[in-house]
């Protein structure tokens, strides 16, 4: 009997990262902005999801999301209101969405015929950030009822997001928020990030997260033609 | 929490790898994990157990390498590794520093395999055994 080491050098999560990898190239072929919403249960994702995609709407942009839950499909029914196509993923206990999850929901959807897709991921500030979904935009929410220390608390995820959302500012005054600390702990763990305030409910702060929507959208749709020869 | 699926995935990888190795027995996984990649290696040890149950992985040890967060600089161009996960600074010159260079990893390493005899020795890397990998004892 001999004992030998066999180098392996593989990632874990090898199959998800391919399989985001291949979806990554499905959307920036179709030119759809995809964004992976994360951030605890309760800061209003749903709330905030449901406000861009109507406010979207209206301005002629054509927006669809997938949204995981555990169990049920309250948030799919919530997000319908908008008049966006929405699809519900149950992930069924699974803590946080993987790309094998968002592959199988697209099946149907012409993803051509989106500008934006978003992906409201299960309610979960520490496994979702080691999934990729095929997203170019992650992005975290923190409400102001959250404290503002939490970006502190989960800094693997803050760390990974591309723009940061903060969520209820109407009751900000009410809970005390203290805004400053907030953005100063963001910043600490993601230096140089995007902070948004936003209101789902007065709307207050939704026009500047819209027109980076759109910004981004253009950025990505550049970079893809570049890539492919078809601008310089 | 995740581990459950983190540590199903390895026993699948390896599994799968090994599959050049018939016969083999696994004694050890070694595995890298980041400071920044959202795994607590308690719990990936209290799921090991469960998820190596009934596999050909049953019985084998699981040996996790922290990987610290080293970033780049890029006010002065240092490089080093972070203090805190509360802040991203440069370690020397104290500036936010964003770019991470490491510590995003979560990966399978190597395995330790007993084997009986005409060992597959093309894909054996002998040397990698002299390195110092986890805490748990090296079995030779």
């Amino acid at each position: 009997m001999t004992t030998r080491i066999v180098e392996l050098r593989q990632g874990i999560l090898k199959k998800n990262d391919e399989l985001a990898r291949e979806l990554r190239g499905r959307f920036e072929a179709a030119g759809v902005l995809v964004l992976n919403l994360v951030s605890s249960p309760g800061t209003g994702k749903t709330e905030f999801l449901q406000r861009t995609l109507r406010e979207l709407r209206a301005r002629g942009a054509r927006a669809a999301a997938l949204v995981g839950d555990l169990e049920t499909d309250n948030d799919a029914r919530r997000l319908a209101a908008s008049g966006a196509p929405v699809r519900q993923i149950n992930t069924h206990g699974i803590c946080h969405l993987e790309a094998e999850m968002v592959g199988k929901h697209l099946d149907g959807w012409e993803l051509g015929a989106l500008d934006y897709l978003f992906i409201e991921n299960v309610g979960n500030l520490v496994c979702p950030s080691s999934y990729d979904l095929g997203e170019r935009v992650r992005v975290a929410l923190l409400s102001v009822t959250e404290g503002e220390d939490k970006p502190l608390k989960y800094p693997t995820l803050f760390n990974s997001a591309d723009a940061a959302v903060i969520t209820k500012m109407d009751i900000a005054e009410a809970v005390e928020f203290d805004g400053a600390a907030a953005h100063r702990n963001i910043r600490a763990v993601r230096p140089g990030i995007r902070i948004f305030e936003t209101s789902a409910k007065t709307g207050a702060g939704m026009n500047d997260w819209l027109e980076w929507l759109e910004k981004e959208r253009e950025t990505g749709r550049r970079d893809t033609f570049q890539e492919q020869g078809v601008i310089k | 929490m995740h581990e459950l699926s983190i540590a199903s995935s390895v026993v699948d990888a390896v599994t799968e790898s090994l599959r050049a190795y018939p016969g083999v027995r696994v004694l050890e996984v070694r595995l890298r994990v980041g400071a920044l990649a959202a795994v607590v290696e308690d719990s990936l040890q209290f799921c090991w157990e469960i998820a190596t149950e009934g596999t050909p992985l049953a019985g084998a040890r699981l040996a996790v390498t922290a990987i610290p967060v080293t970033v780049h600089c890029a006010a002065c161009g240092a490089s080093g590794e972070l203090e805190s996960l509360q802040s991203f600074c440069c370690p020397k010159c104290g500036e936010p520093a964003s770019d991470v260079r490491g510590g995003r990893e979560l990966e399978i390493e190597s395995v330790e395999i007993e084997e009986g005899s005409e060992p597959a020795r093309q894909q054996v890397s002998e040397s990698a055994g002299q390195r110092a990998s986890g805490t748990a004892p090296e079995v030779r």
